[in-house]
């Protein structure tokens, strides 16, 4: 049953950035670009979210267990620390440069274009070089062990 | 503001915080893309299958949207020119970014947010300054 309600969560957040247009790296940009022709529609994708998401948190997280699990897996590593700050300014240049972040690289595959094939290689593969480097730092593997990673 | 979309940001925004809570409810999961996909390449961690599903679907709703468009839309999903340098160049800094910062625009900026997460809160903040100003200094 999790596999379905996974797959299912799935399909309505990648039709969700679709019909947001999240998947239009342009649209992104130009919400970006405020002091140019600044275009405020994902401001209200992210407003309309939170509208839900805020209150349906509250209430699922004061159940004592998921339907389908045992427990709820919640980050719960609490330091503001570097690797914080600095992974969240590399991401920001990243999106800024390209209008991408990892919802739409993964939902715009099945267009197959060749900016997608460039942008979710490139993707995959700084994924996989910082994994690879946390498992060789004790520090880094324990907060990714109390589940550190949204 | 003339490209400003209001009715479909509001419509998709809405679907993905139902598709968020659902995962929540059901799975005892965050939707953070990021870290679903992450989780994949850890060792030793044998739930793959939920997060390659949840993957697949994503893919899956966007062949969806793409067929319910007429013929005659063709779909925005490129950079006007692309520049292979720097679609690599950026796909790394996310890559990179996201999976040292522990989460993307989903993870900290819809899920972490929920939840008032100082560290969401303070990663967010930082994504939205950075990437307004990369997009404001490569306009210069």
């Amino acid at each position: 049953m999790k596999i379905f309600t996974a797959l299912f969560s799935g399909i309505l957040f990648g039709l969700g950035l679709s019909v947001a247009q999240m998947t239009d790296p342009l649209k992104v940009l130009s919400f970006l670009d405020i002091t140019g022709n600044w275009d405020p529609s994902l401001a209200l994708v992210m407003a309309s979210a939170l509208l839900i998401n805020i209150p349906a948190s509250m209430y699922i997280l004061r159940q004592s267990k998921p339907v389908y699990g045992h427990k709820f897996h919640i980050p719960v590593y609490k330091l503001i620390d570097l690797k914080l700050v600095a992974g969240s300014v590399l991401f920001g240049i990243g999106w800024g440069l390209s209008g991408y972040c990892p919802g739409p690289i993964v939902t715009n595959i099945g267009a197959g274009s060749e900016t997608v094939f460039w942008m979710f290689g490139s993707y995959a593969v700084g994924t996989i070089l910082v994994v690879k480097l946390t498992d060789l730092l004790p520090r880094w593997r324990l907060a990714r062990s109390i589940e550190g990673t949204v | 503001m003339e490209n400003f979309t209001p009715i479909s940001a509001l419509a998709g925004g809405t679907m993905l915080g139902l598709a968020t809570a659902l995962l929540l409810w059901s799975n005892g999961r965050v939707a953070g893309i990021s870290g679903i996909f992450s989780g994949l390449f850890v060792h030793g961690r044998s739930d793959w299958a939920w997060r390659a599903v949840f993957l697949i679907g994503l893919v899956i709703g966007g062949l969806i949207h793409q067929s319910m468009l007429p013929p005659e839309v063709t779909l925005d999903i490129d950079v006007v020119k692309p520049d292979v340098a720097l679609l690599v160049v950026s796909g790394l800094l996310v890559g990179v970014g996201v999976t040292l910062g522990a989460g993307c625009t989903s993870g900290h900026g819809i899920c972490g947010l929920s939840r008032f997460s100082p560290r969401s809160i303070v990663a967010t903040i930082l994504f939205m300054i950075t990437a307004m100003l990369t997009v404001f200094i490569v306009a210069l």
